[in-house]
């Protein structure tokens, strides 16, 4: 839960001096984040696509599983940090958006990797089970879990307040932790085959091939380092939004163009909030 | 509380009385989706199999509309301020609600499955007919405490937004889908739909009992918070 | 080895949309950044 709190990374002195201002959402932390995630994410493909050997049962379709797997995993670290993030907003004394800014990024990083998780799973079922879907415990839930966070970003983006978001989409955030597993419940109730969990089963013994274990735990490092390199921009730049938001863009750039802002702030006529729409949703 | 929230009931029953929105638009639309549906599945034996399920999938959609209808009554002239102002207890208002849009269900549900009966052939298998008939209506009661629950939350959360059209069935009908899942297998054995027999149906009536609680006690707990800002 | 589109596909597939998100939430942060000062970007 350390990525919520901010990097405290100085400046970079180089950039610094040339820019009268810090012109992106990146540090020096997330730059070496982002390069050891890019380099971890090379390792995956190399030990996936090419060290790892072909398995028994599989044959090469296994390799698909270096990336589905790590994705799934991530998402699931996602909503729960959404999770926990929401439980702070709303149980803390001192309601600080922060918590639902980390939230708000944290599950929109988790649609995304449940998006690749389903089509990568859907081209692995071709492979394997040979039709893209099956109607089985774990893909439904999984469906009905991406549904359900797409209906909470778009809660986040319904309007209102900041406070006002962040108490909705907190509650929801906190539903959906319920919701979910009675979702899976009653699903697996319905049916049931998806092959049964292999590194995660809780007798210990991973019954995996030591090569194949290590390119998963690649991919699950590549994925972390990349998780925690998003949840840093997407925080901060959610974080700049919120201000211009608040301050109205107008009375922003003023501030920025140095101390003629009395005359600025005069004019506080209707600021055009909304051409602050991210639209970094996916 | 209790007072509060029956009092909050009858007034949007009394609102439905006098509009007979629910009455006029609703129950002709959930009727339409029933003979949509025989379009869509042109065959007999595919429409006895699979009515179940499509009496349940007609609820939820005419779910969402009354929803939209119950939260449009108060947000329309700042109605659900004016209680919150007035310091009504969010959990009756929630109470409330809810009991007003489950009575709303049983109705409509009591309707789609006489409609089920009369275009798709369903009938009450004769050799049980006491236990199926007590299965069934179990089953709707439970089913339609977890629906308005659901529906309350969800209505409340975005009522008076832009957008909370499209929204509500985004939100809910991933929510409700243990409900769709339970209830369409209950009512499978209740009707004996492929050979299934009622004794296989109580489980289904567990579990959407155990969603009908998570649902009223959660809706209630974090209905106040969704209001009140 | 019919099954190579599907596993090279997958892989592209990952990483193409985590790259065009990644690329998306730089881009929105720099339109971001430069419409506010310093002095309120906390993690500076």
């Amino acid at each position: 839960m350390t990525t919520i709190e901010p990097a405290k990374a100085e400046h970079d002195t180089a950039r610094q001096s040339a820019l009268p201002s810090q012109r992106s959402t990146a540090t020096r932390g997330t730059r070496i984040i982002g390069i050891v995630a890019v380099v971890a994410l090379g390792w995956l493909v190399a030990f996936g696509l090419g060290f790892s050997p072909a398995d028994r049962d599989q044959d090469e379709s296994v390799r698909i599983l270096y990336v589905h797997v790590p994705t799934i995993w991530l998402a699931y670290l996602a909503f729960v940090v959404t999770a926990v993030s929401s439980a702070m907003y709303l149980f803390s004394k001192k309601k600080s958006l922060g918590w639902d800014r980390a939230a708000g990024a944290s599950a929109e990083i988790g649609v995304t990797f449940v998006a690749v998780t389903l089509a990568v799973g859907a081209m692995w079922g071709r492979l394997t089970w040979g039709v893209f879907w099956q109607w089985d415990a774990r893909l439904t839930t999984t469906a009905l879990l991406f549904v359900t966070y797409i209906g909470y970003l778009a809660v986040r983006r319904l309007g209102g307040s900041h406070e006002q978001r962040a108490k909705r989409s907190a509650v929801l955030g906190m539903i959906a932790v319920v919701e979910i597993p009675l979702v899976h419940f009653s699903v697996k109730m319905w049916r049931s085959l998806h092959q049964e969990a292999t590194v995660a089963n809780l007798d210990g013994d991973t019954k995996m091939d030591g090569l194949m274990l290590f390119s998963l735990f690649v991919g699950v490092i590549a994925f972390t380092l990349l998780y925690v390199w998003l949840m840093l921009h997407r925080t901060r730049s959610m974080a700049m939004e919120d201000l211009l938001e608040e301050r109205g863009l107008d009375e922003a750039l003023a501030v920025r163009r140095a101390e003629a802002a009395e005359t600025a702030t005069a004019a506080t006529s209707a600021p055009p909030t909304a051409t602050m729409k991210t639209g970094s949703d996916s | 509380m209790i007072t509060v929230a029956c009092l909050i009931a009858a007034k949007d029953l009394r609102v439905e009385r006098r509009s007979k929105i629910v009455t006029n638009q609703v129950l002709p639309f959930a009727g339409i989706t029933m003979v949509s549906f025989a379009f869509a599945l042109d065959k007999q034996n595919v429409l006895d199999t699979v009515a179940p399920g499509l009496v349940w999938l007609a609820t939820m959609f005419s779910l969402l509309v009354i929803v939209q209808r119950t939260f449009a009554i108060e947000t329309d002239d700042g109605a659900l301020d004016a209680m919150r102002v007035a310091g009504v207890d969010p959990r009756a208002i929630f109470v409330g609600k809810a009991m007003a849009l489950g009575f709303q269900l049983l109705v409509l549900e009591a309707m789609l499955f006489g409609a089920a009966v009369i275009f798709y052939g369903e009938s009450i298998p004769s050799n049980n007919a006491f236990g199926s008939v007590v299965l069934l209506v179990t089953t709707m009661l439970s089913a339609t405490c977890g629906l308005a629950a659901v529906g309350t939350l969800y209505g409340g959360l975005a009522a008076g937004f832009k957008g909370s059209e499209t929204l509500l069935p985004l939100l809910t009908l991933p929510a409700v889908a243990p409900v769709l899942i339970g209830a369409t297998k209950a009512v499978e054995s209740a009707v004996g739909t492929s050979g299934a027999v009622v004794s296989e149906g109580w489980q289904w009536v567990g579990l959407l009992t155990l969603f009908a609680v998570a649902a009223v006690v959660g809706g209630a707990l974090a209905f106040g918070p969704l209001i009140d800002d | 080895m019919e099954d190579a589109g599907f596993i090279l596909g997958s892989y592209f597939l990952t990483f193409a949309t985590v790259a065009l998100y990644a690329w998306r939430a730089v881009r929105s942060g720099r339109k971001v950044s430069q419409q506010v000062p310093d002095d309120e970007k906390y993690w500076l």
